[in-house]
């Protein structure tokens, strides 16, 4: 494998193919707005029915060993949902994803047991993983020591910040070497001396031959650590290419069409 | 070359496909550690909050099996079972092993939303995780019937070891229910407002607190109706093994056996075949 790592295109390893991907979600709503009209409900009067929502439309991309990509969006484009489905998490409407290890995604949204303690949740995130007991229970110290929460590792997950549990999601993912790691936004919540602390881990895993996906808004962090950037907009591909060519584009998209 | 063939050639391998059932027994094999990790810290994370903490688990169903003592006690009168508290304890106890295991089990992806979307694990731990739980929870509840049995009947039985294999059956029979539910509730959510009342039917068909015997003659049909269920036979033999004068019913060891495996086989297939949906928001 690792001769083939060339520039040359056509002897490039891919990692990572998405063919065609579609994603729809049926939503049992009414979809009528509240503020509109008629909102009194009643058993009679709502009709709720099922609604289809296109987030992804016919998305198609490779990527390459080596590769770490960003993926960027303005909100509601349908870059999480394709991030979800790289993963496994959210089933494909249409088409593929192919990939050459399972990947794995690390998200904002997952709380592990809320009402348990840090340093528990860090045990069976692990077990969940794949880690056998001895293996995690070996890697506590260092993980709450990434995630600098050495003082609140007994306290239950509730009472943690949002930027703390962000900070202790990431730490338990990157305790392992991924294939590949998909970072949804996670990043975003921590201070900056943790963001500097992240970004030199996912440097770390794509030096070890793993790709990394980031999805965010900080423009910064996309040009610092990704080689490559995937712009999603209303679910469709919309350019794919140099991080600062990308970047430029987009900031210039967002400032025309919205009123910031 | 058409895509699938250059990812192929590749080794890249579908995400999200579901693994041949074989190979997906084996990955939860591997990490049966998660599931009973899991078990043992929600069955703490639910007491946590309460000042008694885990005696609650030994707690509800004590004071649950006391009010139905009293209760169908009265109600019964001379119909009332021979040996009623030994009878009673023994039936609720182990009922609510089965009901906890078939009500939780019903949520165990439904409720467990975040966890689900966050981690890529084989789905099947998590009914799994919530049987080890509610087999956590049945032990020292046992402590209890046995401190009622010695307190009524004056003696300790060897018979009594024969609840080992029994309740290694119960779980068979319990996780088999549990993923049975946990899928059927994914497609029907509405299912869940249900469970409390099917859970209630079981209960008054499963003979918990009456002797089928007294009750309905023997050549009627409710008492051939509730001999179908498992649950009663389930009840029944651990009754003959630990309530004095309750005969021994070798036969129905066979009866029980292939409701659990089979409960449990058709369980692992119906819920494994719908692995990639689980998760999805619809």
């Amino acid at each position: 494998m690792a001769a083939t790592t060339k520039t040359k295109k056509e002897t490039r390893v891919p990692v990572v193919i998405i063919d065609n991907a579609e994603i729809t979600y049926k939503v049992f709503a009414s979809g009528r707005r509240a503020t509109r009209g008629n909102s009194g409900g009643g058993l009679l009067s709502k009709k709720m029915k099922l609604q289809a929502v296109h987030a992804v439309k016919g998305v198609s991309f490779t990527v390459y060993e080596g590769e770490s990509i960003g993926i960027i969006g303005s909100n509601g484009s349908g870059k999480s949902s394709l991030m979800s489905a790289l993963a496994g998490l959210t089933p494909l409407t249409g088409g593929a994803i192919y990939a050459s290890a399972r990947p794995n995604l690390l998200g904002v949204g997952g709380l592990l047991l809320p009402n348990l303690s840090g340093e528990k949740n860090i045990l069976l995130g692990g077990l969940a993983m794949g880690f056998t007991k001895k293996e995690i229970a070996a890697k506590v110290d260092d993980i709450t020591e990434f995630a600098g929460l050495q003082d609140f590792v007994g306290l239950p997950m509730r009472t943690y910040s949002q930027g703390m549990s962000a900070r202790l999601r990431f730490a338990i993912a990157a305790s392992k070497d991924h294939d590949i790691l998909i970072i949804d936004e996670a990043l975003a919540v921590g201070d900056q001396e943790f963001r500097n602390r992240s970004e030199a881990r996912m440097r770390e895993m794509r030096e070890n031959a793993g790709t990394v996906f980031l999805v965010s808004h900080s423009m910064k962090s996309i040009i610092d650590t990704c080689t490559r950037v995937i712009w999603i907009e209303k679910g469709e591909l919309r350019m794919d290419g140099d991080p600062k060519k990308v970047t430029a584009a987009y900031n210039k998209f967002v400032g025309s069409t919205t009123v910031d | 070359m058409s895509t699938e063939e250059y990812a192929l050639e590749n080794g890249l391998k579908k995400v999200g496909a579901r693994p041949p059932l074989l190979q997906y027994v084996k990955d939860a094999l591997k990490r049966v550690d998660f599931a009973y990790t899991l078990a043992s810290y929600t069955l703490e994370a639910g007491n946590a909050k309460s000042r008694l903490g885990s005696w609650w688990n030994v707690l509800l169903p004590t004071i649950q099996a006391g009010t139905y003592g009293l209760i169908f006690g009265l109600i019964l009168g001379s119909n009332k079972p021979d040996n009623f508290l030994p009878f009673l304890f023994t039936g609720v106890f182990l009922f609510s092993y089965i009901q906890g295991s078939f009500a939780l089990g019903a949520g165990a992806i439904v409720s467990n939303n975040g966890l689900v979307k966050s981690l890529s694990f084989p789905r099947v731990l998590l009914p799994l995780s919530i049987v080890m739980s509610q087999t956590l929870t049945l032990f020292p509840q046992l402590l209890v019937l046995a401190v009622i049995l010695i307190a009524v009947q004056h003696t300790i039985s060897l018979s009594w070891l024969m609840l080992i294999p029994l309740i290694a059956l119960l779980f068979i029979f319990n996780f088999g229910l549990a993923m049975i539910m946990a899928r059927i509730t994914v497609h029907v959510r509405d299912l869940n407002k249900l469970v409390p009342f099917i859970s209630r039917i079981l209960f008054y068909v499963s003979g918990v607190f009456f002797s089928v015997e007294k009750i309905f003659s023997s050549d009627s049909i409710y008492a051939s109706l509730i001999k179908l269920n498992p649950i009663f036979d389930f009840l029944n033999l651990a009754r003959s093994f630990l309530v004095t004068g309750y005969p021994q019913h070798p036969e129905e060891w066979i009866t029980v056996s292939l409701w659990s495996f089979g409960i449990a086989a058709v369980g692992l297939v119906f819920f494994w075949s719908a692995e990639e949906r689980y998760g999805r928001d619809d």
